[in-house]
């Protein structure tokens, strides 16, 4: 069928959608910024609840949008609004006249530098979740791993959450992320005492809740109730970290090799850049809004511009791909319509 | 007559007799009050909380459980240096509320 979809972002919404409208007969066009495709995915090791390797769903994804129009190293210069449709100008030359533009812009990892208090990029044992499952699917990490891990950290809600970064919305994978990585870790320093800074578990997923209990019951990771006020860098270069443990009502320090910050999912300033060209808007909390968050969270406000994914606000990659599928059917049942 | 033991007070937070009426006064003047997520940073960076027993985290929660007289006695260690406001995720302005606090709980005490 001879209908220009631009699809703008090839992380899992982008390809899944891609695929679905592949599947009803369309041939549409991905434009992703970096060299790669499967965005976040590509960077993550293994998923949760069930342990599946990213790469296996990233390699599913692209495998079946392999005839689209892919460009990579691509990004948005311009969009222009005409009569019926969108002139979209693309960094490399092309330009695409298209009634449909479908948003899988995804999100951005908090910036951990920014909370100082918890000394990202100062102190050297202090990570994020990011750069933690980097290790897990490289080995290529020399601050883990080169010291003995007697004891590891980490820390929820980092920029989540949190009024004074500007995040007052919860990232909500990040919970179960850490309870995903602690028992990573657990595996692979099983002497380790490992401890989760938690204010609040968010186990709300299918299998989640057991993972939890997993957590706790057969790998003796340690949950404490309490925000991490402050880090320090103790002689030998460990880090030591204060909280209150809300629980006992009394103040918790604790000496750690390793520190992990579970830096939250924050709106894609790439996303929005190009949502201001047409113009769109943004929620309360940054990302782009839909026309309504129940009934119609695939549409944004405009004709012919749709959305799937993270660039919407936090999400599981199951709710992520859930949502591309069914913005491949908004756009089917809008062209269809014209 | 006499068992030879006695029944100790019960412990129980009974909130059918909680008196709301200070807390309500409170409220109107710190909405914010309610927003406290009992996250504990600020009693964690409180310099005077481990020698006096001061938390804003549990000043806020006893006030709520009518365990007033428990919450003044706590804000007599605070030296209204503001580093709790300082680090409150849910912005909270931690030392003004501190302060309207003493003026509403203070003045029914006497
Ligand atoms: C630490 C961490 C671990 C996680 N682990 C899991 C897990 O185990 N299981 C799970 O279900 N979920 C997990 N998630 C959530 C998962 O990462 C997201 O659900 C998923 O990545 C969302 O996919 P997306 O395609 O919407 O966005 P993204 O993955 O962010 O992809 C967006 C893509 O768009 C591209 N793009 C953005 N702007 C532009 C532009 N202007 N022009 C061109 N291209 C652009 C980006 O380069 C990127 O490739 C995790 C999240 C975090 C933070
Ligand atoms: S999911 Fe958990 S760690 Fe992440 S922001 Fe929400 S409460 Fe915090
Ligand atoms: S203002 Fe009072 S409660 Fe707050 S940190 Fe200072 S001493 Fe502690
Ligand atoms: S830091 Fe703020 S939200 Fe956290 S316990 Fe103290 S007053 Fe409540």
């Amino acid at each position: 069928m001879k209908e220009n979809i631009v699809i703008i972002g090839g992380g899992a919404a982008g390809l899944e959608a891609a695929g679905q409208l592949i599947r009803l007969g369309y041939s549409p066009i991905i434009v992703e910024k970096e060299d790669h495709l499967g965005g976040h995915l590509a960077e993550w090791h293994c998923l949760f609840p069930d342990m599946t390797p990213a790469s296996d769903i990233v390699g599913r994804l692209a495998g079946a949008v392999s005839d689209a129009n892919i460009f990579t190293n691509t990004e948005i210069l311009f969009i222009n609004h005409l009569k019926d449709s969108y002139n979209v100008m693309l960094s490399n030359g092309v330009s695409i006249i298209a009634r449909v533009i479908l948003f899988t812009t995804g999100f951005r990892l908090f910036d951990a530098a920014r909370k100082e208090e918890y000394g990202y990029g100062i102190y050297n044992q202090v990570i994020t979740n990011s750069d933690l499952e980097h290790w897990f699917r490289t080995g290529d990490d020399d601050r883990i791993g080169s010291v003995p891990m007697e004891a590891v950290g980490f820390v929820h809600c980092v920029g989540s959450r949190d009024e004074k970064a500007g995040n007052a919305q919860c990232s909500k994978v990040c919970c179960i992320t850490a309870v995903k990585q602690a028992i990573e870790m657990k595996k692979r320093f099983p002497d380790a005492m490992v401890y989760c800074f938690y204010m609040d578990l968010r186990m709300f997923g299918k299998k989640y809740e057991d993972f939890y209990i997993s957590a706790q019951r057969d790998y003796g990771v340690r949950f404490i109730r309490g925000r991490v006020s402050e880090v320090s860098e103790n002689i030998e270069g460990k880090v030591v970290v204060k909280a209150e443990d809300t629980l006992a009502g009394k103040p918790v320090r604790v000496t750690l090799d390793l520190l992990v910050l579970m830096a939250g999912m924050v709106c894609n300033p790439d996303s929005t850049k190009v949502a201001s060209m047409i113009p769109l808007q943004t929620d309360s909390d940054g990302f782009l809004k839909s026309k309504d968050n129940i009934l119609e969270i695939t549409s944004s406000s405009r004709k012919g511009i749709f959305y799937a994914g993270a660039c919407t606000g936090p999400k599981t990659v199951p709710e992520t791909l859930a949502e591309a599928r069914s913005a491949a059917l908004d756009i089917h049942n809008f062209i269809e319509s014209l | 007559m006499d068992f030879g033991f006695g029944i100790a007070p019960s412990s129980t937070i009974n909130l059918d007799k909680v008196d709301r009426s200070r807390f309500t006064r409170l409220h109107e003047l710190e909405p914010d009050v309610y927003k406290c997520m009992a996250c504990g940073s600020c009693s964690s960076t409180c310099p005077a909380g481990r020698f006096s027993g001061m938390s804003v985290r549990k000043v806020i929660l006893a006030l709520q459980r009518g365990k007033e007289k428990e919450a003044v006695r706590m804000l007599k260690g605070c030296m209204l240096c503001g580093k709790c406001s300082m680090v409150c995720p849910r912005g909270i302005n931690t030392r003004h509320l501190i302060l309207s606090i003493c003026r509403i709980y203070n003045e029914e005490q006497q």
